[in-house]
């Protein structure tokens, strides 16, 4: 085959970068795990949290979460009479070592565990430029590291403020559901650690998971439903003043 | 026919055009990697890539498949639906290689307050203590068992 010099200086580039995605192989995936077959949210009950702060260190360590961010943190809520629609909220270092104690007061307290909804239209899987959000067939949204090129408009768009450039690799970063965990068919490490059972993974794809039952039989709520994201992370008696 | 006459620079520069497309064909084909669009804008494999994250807490039933000890003991009690990494954090590697890898004994000073310390903001059911005059400062497994804090466990409550 003769080539010109020119051909030849367009094609190495373009042949180094196939090249390498060669090298790079495709990763094992769990053999019995159909993404088909899922559709994954999960339910936060907020009766149920205490705010030791569990799911937020587990998730740090086990998703490697780089120190100052979060892929879930914890807020606190007060709420008074005098502060109906604009409550008290802290969140110390995410609650990762829980909350200065409360005094017994006529307010109210709560807490409320944050983290990615994984929204069925979700705003950020939209705003990308260069389609390395997105959401998976099963439902989690998640980031392509590799294809990232850490401009932010997704951490903009976000309602909820669950995403974050990551300070070292200068990518979005957000929470995967534990992708890694739950395609193998465990639950992910928040719920792993909770230990009053105020997160539970859900499959909504699953007819026999609980949650079908629970959303008939409760007042259950999704963060800013009038953004019409669809949300998949649903919270069980939440409190009106929660933003 | 005049109107043709000078159309050669036209069909030079439509060849160019041509050619300069194929070119985009050729290097896009290269550049674009092969997963990409084989679900959705996005290239397929980054899915199986986040699959592959190595796991750390290695889950409940993998610690009881060997500690069924401790489950019979916590099943009763209190915390039978507390895991155990709740506490003892994560365990995937001791799960790996048990011999080599020993979780690190708890500090119960830290570890029981994260939870039970009184604090008008937690829910009202939920059993809470102010430590320093609960036990003034005595460590809490002095009366309480961890895995089963409850009536019958021994201890004092």
């Amino acid at each position: 085959m003769n080539m010109s010099r020119r051909q030849i200086l367009i094609l190495l580039p373009a042949a180094a970068v196939a090249w390498k995605s060669v090298l790079a192989g495709t990763p094992e995936t769990s053999p019995n795990y159909r993404m088909t077959d899922h559709w994954w949210g999960m339910l936060i009950d907020i009766p149920k949290c205490i705010g030791c702060g569990n799911c937020v260190r587990a998730c740090q360590a086990e998703n490697d979460v780089p120190e100052g961010n979060f892929r879930t943190w914890v807020e606190r809520y007060h709420v008074t009479d005098e502060n109906m629609t604009n409550p008290e909220v802290i969140s110390p270092d995410g609650g990762k070592e829980g909350f200065p104690v409360a005094k017994e007061d006529e307010g109210k307290y709560f807490f409320v565990p944050k983290l990615c909804n994984h929204c069925a239209d979700s705003p950020c899987t939209q705003v990308c430029p260069v389609g390395a959000t997105f959401i998976s067939p099963d439902g989690v949204v998640l980031i392509d590291p590799t294809y990232c090129l850490g401009c932010a408009y997704c951490v903009q768009a976000c309602p909820y403020g669950c995403r974050y450039i990551h300070p070292e690799k200068k990518v979005a970063d957000k929470c995967t559901l534990c992708y890694h965990r739950i395609t193998q068919g465990l639950t992910t490490a928040c719920c792993e650690a909770c230990p009053t059972g105020a997160r539970q993974l859900a499959d909504l794809k699953n007819p026999k998971d609980p949650i079908h039952e629970f959303l008939k039989t409760h007042s259950v709520q999704v963060l800013k439903p009038q953004m019409a994201t669809g949300a998949k992370v649903f919270y069980n008696d939440l409190d009106g003043s929660v933003r | 026919m005049s109107v043709f006459k000078d159309a050669g620079h036209l069909f030079r520069f439509a060849g160019l055009f041509v050619l300069a497309f194929l070119v985009f064909l050729v290097v896009r084909h290269y550049i674009v990697p092969k997963s990409f669009g084989e679900y959705g804008h996005y290239r397929g494999a980054a899915i199986g890539e986040i699959a592959a994250h190595p796991i750390k807490y290695a889950g409940h039933e993998t610690c009881e498949a060997c500690h069924s000890d401790v489950l019979d003991v916590k099943k009763n009690g209190k915390h039978a639906h507390v895991n155990c990494e709740a506490c003892h954090g994560p365990q995937a590697k001791h799960a790996d290689d048990p011999a080599s890898v020993q979780p690190a004994k708890l500090d119960t000073a830290i570890l029981c307050v994260r939870c039970h310390e009184a604090s008008a903001a937690r829910p009202k059911g939920f059993p809470q203590v102010a430590s320093a005059d609960h036990s003034n400062g005595i460590a809490c497994e002095t009366c309480h068992t961890p895995h089963s804090p409850g009536l019958d466990a021994g201890g004092a409550k």
